[in-house]
């Protein structure tokens, strides 16, 4: 290499070959983007479905298909990878490294994604239809009952499971050994922190949910009676084992947005984090509860009272450092010099209305309200706060706050702020009253309900489109922001941001920290 | 610490990989076993033991009467006839008790059923012991026929004083393809 940089490469292969941290981040912000839309749009079915009572647009068995893949898109092609992209494009660049510790196993676990995705879209197109057994795909549903589509479902799952392990070998790796001098692990930025949690926790539970649907494999194809009981196997093994795996993942979706919000919280309070230890602690604790906890979702499977009240106080423990949590983000913004950028709109929606959704999980932690609340909408109105409000509100702000710093431009502030306002209007539309319809007893997972529950479920629907509508904007302002936005130029794109990613030049170079900076 | 590598990003990486190897294999090795192995302690789950029980002493507790109720119920798919001749027994704690179930396979072909327990409430899984039972073996019928199924059953004079019924319920499977591959095998 001489003394002038190597730039990308030309055309088709810069993707394809590319090991470029920044590259790699790219396409799978980018891929998941487009994951997003796909597992919107058919939420997009669902709620025209359920606009209205009776069986209008679609069948039965097509709505099951619907709510199968819209969950199983959004949380393993759209949530997952967006924050595997973040943490390709942030984690070099906070802890002051040339790039991820292994680039070429890095290209891979992205570039075997698209494949295994495309092998699950076209399950849609397979006679007997894509998988339809719910996202949690409980066996015997998967299993004895499931079309020809449920190997194809397999394999998509061994695949994408491995790319999340190689992702996650990776992200530790990388922060174990190529920290910058002085950077020690209490000075890491607290996004380093949680992603570097939330990669344990893959490594230890992706192979967990890959054995799961190995045994479905076997039982479906090699006479093996994992799952059924008539070979003297279980059904209710299935739900321990998928929970099992389950229950950290909803975690492993959530740290990387504790760590986003973490880190743009104090840049727009102009104050640093309240709390750094405590934050640190608090992570790594709801970690190891997340292992203990996996029962909660299956208060109703007839398990002994010693086992309930075991599930329901270990579960009822994580409330304790997740309100550390919120806390601090709270004591950041006391007092602070604030400012509302889209970035920070999106970071306060969070808190909210992940509070919100905190306080519905809690109640559904109490197994005997449970036995109520189990399988009905108050459980998709609870998880759509963790998972919605929470986790993509805080990918949004991520986007919004990051963006300028990577392709030197900014993007539109009222469009970004009119984005904001649309979606959080839209998206409390669409779920508050799912909480009431769900407490008054309509089930989740029916494409048909009873009198009672119409007028809501209208409500819930127009907030529906609201919210998707708003995505088609935010699309447009990314990239009219890429194409044509106002050039920045300071290297601190925010004025309160702090870390080592502010100290590089905007637009962020091809290639950096090849001289690993000294951190006091 | 373990060295695998004397690259340190290579050292990392290696017991990382070798910990999702182990998980992978956990989920066989032990989650499946131990889920077996718990529900079978602590007679959760409502699983009887698949294994005939030899009485220890044959003590009759006849200032106690239980009632034990039976359901038959078939799987999915399932065409036999299949029920209780009695659908419900009074009995005394420790007492050996007999009945029998019907079962009449209406096909053509021979078919073979296996039957699968569970009582409820699950606690008295336990002090429900089968010294016989139809389900302790693949019942297999030729088409048309009909027979009857025997089941021995003793409870157990410690059977907790506030459990008064007891429901056995079987549901009955059809196993022909997968007992008919066994066969084949053999």
């Amino acid at each position: 290499m001489g003394d002038h940089h190597h730039g990308p490469a030309k055309g088709l292969s810069r993707w394809l070959f590319t090991t470029n941290h920044k590259d790699i981040g790219t396409m799978y912000l980018w891929f998941s983007f487009s994951m997003f839309l796909l597992g919107g749009f058919f939420a997009m079915i669902i709620r025209a479905e359920l606009f209205q009572p009776g069986m209008q647009l679609i069948e039965p068995a097509f709505f099951n298909q619907m709510t199968t893949l819209h969950g199983l898109i959004m949380v393993f092609g759209a949530i997952m990878p967006s924050f595997v992209g973040l943490a390709n494009w942030l984690i070099p660049l906070m802890i002051g490294a040339p790039d991820m510790a292994l680039p070429r196993m890095n290209n891979w676990s992205f570039w075997i994604l698209p494949p295994a995705f495309l092998l699950l879209a076209s399950t849609l197109f397979m006679e007997g239809g894509a998988p339809a057994a719910g996202w949690t795909f409980y066996a015997p549903l998967s299993t004895t009952y499931a079309g020809p589509s449920v190997t194809y479902f397999i394999f998509c799952i061994h695949v994408l499971g491995l790319s999340s392990i190689m992702g996650s070998i990776n992200i530790i790796a990388t922060v174990m050994n190529m920290r910058a001098p002085g950077m020690t692990y209490m000075k890491m930025p607290l996004f380093v922190w949680t992603w570097l949690i939330t990669a344990f926790l893959l490594v230890a539970v992706m192979p967990v949910l890959a054995g799961a649907v190995t045994m479905m494999l076997m039982d479906v194809h090699f006479g093996t009676s994992f799952f059924s009981a008539a070979g003297g196997g279980d059904p209710v093994l299935f739900q321990h084992i998928f929970w099992f795996f389950g229950h950290p993942e909803v975690y492993i979706i959530i740290l990387p947005a504790f760590g986003v919000v973490s880190q743009i919280i104090p840049a727009f309070s102009r104050k640093p984090l309240f709390g750094y230890d405590s934050m640190v602690y608090a992570t790594a604790s709801i970690a190891f509860l997340s292992f203990i906890v996996w029962a909660h979702h299956m208060y109703t499977v007839g398990m002994p009272v010693a086992g309930e009240l075991f599930f329901m106080y270990a579960t009822m423990l994580i409330a304790v450092p997740t309100g550390v949590k919120v806390f601090n983000w709270i004591s950041t913004m006391w007092r602070g010099a604030l400012s509302f950028e889209t970035p920070m709109l999106f970071s306060i929606g969070f808190i909210i209305l992940f509070t919100i959704g905190g306080f519905t999980g809690l109640m559904l932690s109490i197994a005997p309200a449970d036995f109520q609340y189990h399988d009905s909408y108050f459980v998709v109105a609870h998880f759509h706060y963790v998972m919605v409000a929470g986790a993509v509100f805080s990918m949004t702000a991520a986007i919004y706050f990051w963006l300028p710093k990577w392709c030197g431009r900014m993007y539109n502030e009222t469009m970004g702020k009119t984005h904001f306002w649309i979606s959080f209007i839209g998206f409390n539309l669409a779920f508050f009253p799912q909480h009431f319809v769900g407490l008054a007893g309509m089930p989740r997972r029916i494409p048909d309900y009873a009198l009672q529950f119409a007028d809501f479920n209208m409500m819930s629907s127009i907030g529906a489109f609201i919210y998707g509508a708003s995505q088609i904007l935010f699309l447009y302002n990314v990239i009219a922001t890429i194409v044509a936005g106002d050039p920045v130029s300071d290297e601190k794109v925010w004025d309160g941001a702090e870390g080592l990613e502010w100290t590089l030049p905007t637009p962020v170079p091809y290639h950096t920290f090849e001289t690993p900076p000294l951190v006091k | 610490m373990l060295k695998l590598s004397n690259n340190p990003i290579v050292n990392t990486s290696a017991k990382l990989a070798v910990t999702a190897v182990i998980m992978f294999a956990f989920v066989f090795v032990v989650m499946v076993p131990l889920y077996n192995v718990l529900c079978d302690v602590l007679g959760i789950n409502g699983k009887t033991n698949g294994q005939a029980y030899t009485a220890v002493e044959a003590r009759v507790d006849e200032s106690r009467t239980i009632t034990i109720q039976f359901i038959a119920t078939n799987n999915a798919g399932m065409p036999w006839e299949f029920s209780p001749t009695k659908t419900a027994m009074k009995v005394h704690p420790g007492a050996v008790n007999d009945t029998v179930f019907f079962a009449h396979n209406p096909r053509p072909d021979a078919m073979i059923a296996q039957a699968i327990p569970s009582i409820s409430p699950s606690r008295a899984a336990k002090y429900f012991h089968k010294t016989e039972c139809f389900c302790f073996n693949q019942q297999p019928l030729d088409g048309g026929s009909s027979a009857e199924m025997p089941l021995q059953f003793i409870v157990d004079q410690d059977l907790p004083r506030d459990i008064g019924t007891i429901t056995l319920s079987y549901t009955i499977f059809d196993v022909t393809d997968m007992a008919s591959g066994a066969l084949a095998a053999r």
